[in-house]
């Protein structure tokens, strides 16, 4: 394989810079002394960060999200793991409509969903409720729990199972002892996966969301409506942190690739 | 046993038959309510929101704002994300695995946060894009960046970046190293190569990546609801006031049930587009 | 009455008939191959007999009992899979034992039979290891272990050697024959590789479109072909004048069938030829011999027995 020449490295410097320059300078502007924006220049400070304490709501509605984004991933997880056995073991009729179906909130603007759970969950009296908001984001952190557990489902070769069986294992012990372990690593990356996006969903929520049940990332841009200060810069800088951190860890763990792709690099056809 | 895979799927039918199917149909419904200032949504069906959104100019001016700023990002992350997933896929190990991590990993960071960056970075006169521009001698005089198409469609651009180096680079790795060398050794030289040979092959994943952005820059909502602020409207935001500052619910869905049919459209004619012209090769 | 009997078995996918009434019986202690080419049926034949697959028609029947009444998991039979299907998340030690412990067999005594089946396959020292550490030969002798180790009334070898490199191969078929020999186990071996079926088995099913086309012992069933599917299977064949005849059964004679050679290639211990003749091309397989063999282009006469 040929080398990038120096056309394509500048290029690609800037490329990076232009990725990166965004977020960079959130997390530098979050270390202002000042009172203002500004970047700091001779001193940096932390008062930022110690002035989020003074914000409760920021503080409860992190701790909502995180909540929010465990429980309904595991809930999307629990949901698509029997749809993707049947949908990789199986050929029934409806089993790509199904299948699209499954998917199609990726495809569906989310801005369309929280106008519609919106409607839905004040006609049922579920307006502004965490359960709202939990079955909203199973909905539409589904379709990253679904690919990753079917990729993990279509891997399995099924005369590891057969052996198993052949050996004298029963259905149960053969789903307990060979199946879900061996599923295991694409549940929990699927799962992982599901809970950043849920983490980071803000346009559906921001309709269906009520002062008491705000998760962060709606908090943060309702702040950012107001007035833009330091203070917002220094929350947003904190949950850089914490995806860039859950970032790497998953990416050692399952590799990056794989997660956003939906299948193993080695294996593309 | 024939029943095994629909008993399989019945957690995730019922699910989406009760909180997708039956939202968005009463969604739809909504569209055709009647709503007024002091009697608020009244159940009937009329077509006066839709008339409303098809017939007046502001409705016109703001959709044709929505699909040109999508139609700009769109091409504006394949001009720029296509070259840039090719030189990734050059490079070598370990480079080639943390400047993907580097590019795909913005993905996952709060939109709000990245968008923030760019409300920074244009911030007024005294942003540090405008300074880096007149700095390199580029323009001479500050560019308003705030409250602009040009500022939305850069931050845009960066938001969905990812998406399109995505699908390009997928395509990639469905490409066999060998045929590159196979036209390096009948002759082709670097651009050839490139212009013959690689961009044929990626295209279908530049043409899918295009229609995840574009769908995704038409819907977009933090990002316009940020740099554009009040002044500058588009679909998503128009909705969201129309539901949570004028309650004029039934007009906001008519205004969002218009957008998911034009996505709908797009996607569609899209995909046949790429079916009808790349099904031969790419079975 | 045979130890594992096959009573016209027939499976069906729609109009298609994957098997198609085959009748077999098996004896304790014998090893028997189905062969045949791919889709011929065999595998299909297996996976009944495992109980992966339902017979559409027909009876399965393991010492007078009725197989096809017992579920999968109660047959006891050991199975080597294609792909090994080795537990990837579990040791060498836990692969194999695992039957032993599906059927409640005590821990300490796990460990002798597990540790005595690993030595009789040459893995004694192996564990602890995980699948994926091991290589191909290694993993298909765990595969083996696991089969045996819970010393099953039938075992059952589903193209065991097809992931094996040609070297490796030939080494494990002698392995794999002794080994049988010794456990006495009657084993069936599906493949479709006609050299591995020879050479293992005492008996042969050549099989073909659903069918079995000859049943016997290899040596038989190459000499003695029943039809020109299972002659052409089991080796090169010419048909000279309607009569097939083995290539390494022709020689080069002062008379006979006159031809002029067309081709000839070394290969190593012997020599092959395609010789023209008047009715057709006829090829012919000579030993080395150290002597000196006609060369391209030369006039020959070809003989062979039954015809001067």
């Amino acid at each position: 394989m040929s080398r990038n020449g120096p056309i394509a490295l500048a290029y690609h410097a800037l490329f990076v810079t232009f990725m990166l320059a965004p977020i960079l300078v959130v997390c530098f502007v979050a270390f202002t002394p000042e009172g203002y924006l500004s970047f700091p220049t001779d001193r940096w400070s932390l008062r930022w960060f110690y002035a989020i304490a003074q914000y409760p709501e920021f503080i409860s509605a992190f701790w909502r999200s995180l909540w929010l984004g465990a429980i309904s991933s595991a809930i999307a997880v629990g949901i698509s793991v029997p749809a993707a056995l049947a949908i990789a073991r199986y050929r029934f009729p409806g089993r790509e409509a199904m299948t699209a179906l499954f998917m199609s909130p990726l495809m569906i603007p989310h801005l369309v969903l929280g106008i519609a759970f919106l409607r839905f969950f004040t006609q049922i009296g579920l307006g502004g409720t965490f359960t709202g908001l939990v079955l909203s984001h199973i909905v539409v952190v589904i379709p990253f729990a679904l690919r990753l557990t079917l990729a993990s489902a279509v891997g399995l070769d099924r005369s590891i199972e057969h052996a198993a069986v052949s050996l004298g294992a029963s259905e149960s012990v053969v789903l307990r002892r060979i199946t879900l372990p061996l599923v295991l690593p694409g549940l929990v990356s699927g799962w992982a996966l599901a809970f950043i996006n849920s983490f980071d969903e803000v346009t559906m929520t921001v309709f269906i969301a009520a002062p008491g049940t705000e998760t962060l990332p709606v908090r943060m841009f309702l702040y950012i409506q107001d007035n833009i200060d330091p203070l917002v810069t220094s929350v947003s800088a904190c949950v850089i942190a914490i995806t860039v951190a859950a970032l790497l860890v998953l990416d050692r763990a399952f590799g990056l690739e794989r997660l956003l792709v939906g299948r193993s690099a080695g294996h593309g056809r | 046993m024939k029943a095994a895979p629909y008993l399989l799927c019945v957690p995730a039918l019922v699910l989406f038959a009760g909180v997708v199917i039956v939202p968005l149909a009463m969604t739809v419904l909504l569209s055709f309510h009647d709503w007024g200032q002091y009697k608020g949504i009244e159940p009937v069906f009329i077509l006066k929101n839709w008339q409303e959104v098809l017939g007046d100019s502001y409705f016109h001016e703001m959709f044709a704002r929505t699909f040109r700023i999508a139609f700009f990002v769109t091409l504006l992350a394949a001009l720029f994300g296509a070259p840039e997933a090719y030189i990734l896929n050059r490079m070598r190990s370990p480079w080639r695995g943390i400047f993907l991590l580097v590019i795909l990993g913005p993905l996952l960071i709060s939109v709000v946060a990245r968008t923030l960056g760019w409300a920074l970075l244009f911030g007024g006169n005294s942003g540090l894009v405008n300074k880096a521009l007149m700095g390199m001698g580029l323009i001479s005089a500050p560019l308003p960046f705030m409250f602009t198409e040009i500022g939305v469609v850069v931050a845009l651009t960066h938001v969905l970046m990812p998406y399109m180096v995505l699908a390009v680079w997928a395509s990639l790795q469905r490409l066999d190293p060998q045929v590159e060398n196979a036209a390096v050794a009948l002759g082709a030289g670097p651009f050839t190569v490139l212009r013959r040979i690689v961009l044929p092959q990626v295209m279908p994943g530049i043409l899918s990546g295009a229609v995840i952005v574009y769908a995704l820059a038409a819907s977009a909502f933090a990002t316009p609801a940020i740099i554009g602020g009040r002044r500058l409207k588009v679909a998503s935001t128009l909705a969201y006031d129309e539901f949570l500052n004028t309650l004029n619910w039934p007009l906001g869905a008519a205004v969002a049930v218009l957008l998911l049919l034009a996505l709908i459209a797009v996607i569609w004619g899209a995909n046949r587009l790429v079916e009808r012209r790349y099904a031969q090769v790419f079975a | 009455m045979a130890f594992l009997e096959l009573e016209r078995l027939t499976k069906s996918f729609g109009a298609h008939n994957a098997v198609d009434g085959l009748t077999l019986g098996v004896e304790k202690g014998e090893f028997v191959a189905l062969l045949g080419p791919s889709g011929c049926g065999k595998t299909t034949t297996l996976q009944m007999i495992a109980g992966f697959v339902e017979p559409t028609s027909g009876a399965i029947r393991l010492g007078g009992k009725d197989l096809l009444a017992i579920k999968p998991a109660r047959r006891g039979l050991g199975i080597v899979f294609q792909s090994y299907a080795l537990f990837p998340h579990m040791t060498v030690a836990e692969n194999v034992g695992f039957g032993l412990e599906m059927q409640g067999v005590a821990a300490a005594e796990r460990r002798t039979r597990v540790g005595e089946t690993l030595e009789l396959v040459g893995l004694g020292a192996f564990t602890t290891r995980f699948p994926r550490q091991m290589s191909g030969g290694q993993q298909q002798r765990v595969a083996l272990a696991r089969a045996l180790v819970i010393r099953p009334q039938i075992l059952l070898l589903d193209e065991p050697l097809s992931n094996l490199d040609a070297k490796l191969r030939e080494g494990m078929q002698i392995e794999l024959r002794q080994i049988q020999r010794t456990v006495g186990t009657t084993t069936i071996l599906v493949t479709h590789d006609q050299a591995e079926a020879m050479a293992l088995s005492d008996r042969i099913v050549v099989m073909n479109q659903g069918k079995a086309e000859q049943i016997g012992p290899p040596h038989e069933a190459y000499e003695r072909p029943a039809t020109p599917f299972v002659a052409n299977f089991l080796g090169k064949t010419n048909l000279v004048n309607g009569a097939t005849v083995r290539p390494e059964r022709i020689s080069f004679a002062a008379s006979g069938l006159a031809g002029t050679v067309r081709t000839r290639i070394f290969q190593g211990n012997h020599w092959l030829y395609q010789v023209d003749t008047a009715s057709s091309l006829v090829t012919v397989i000579r030993q080395n011999t150290g002597e000196a063999m006609p060369g391209e282009g030369d006039a020959v006469h070809l003989a062979w027995e039954g015809r001067a």
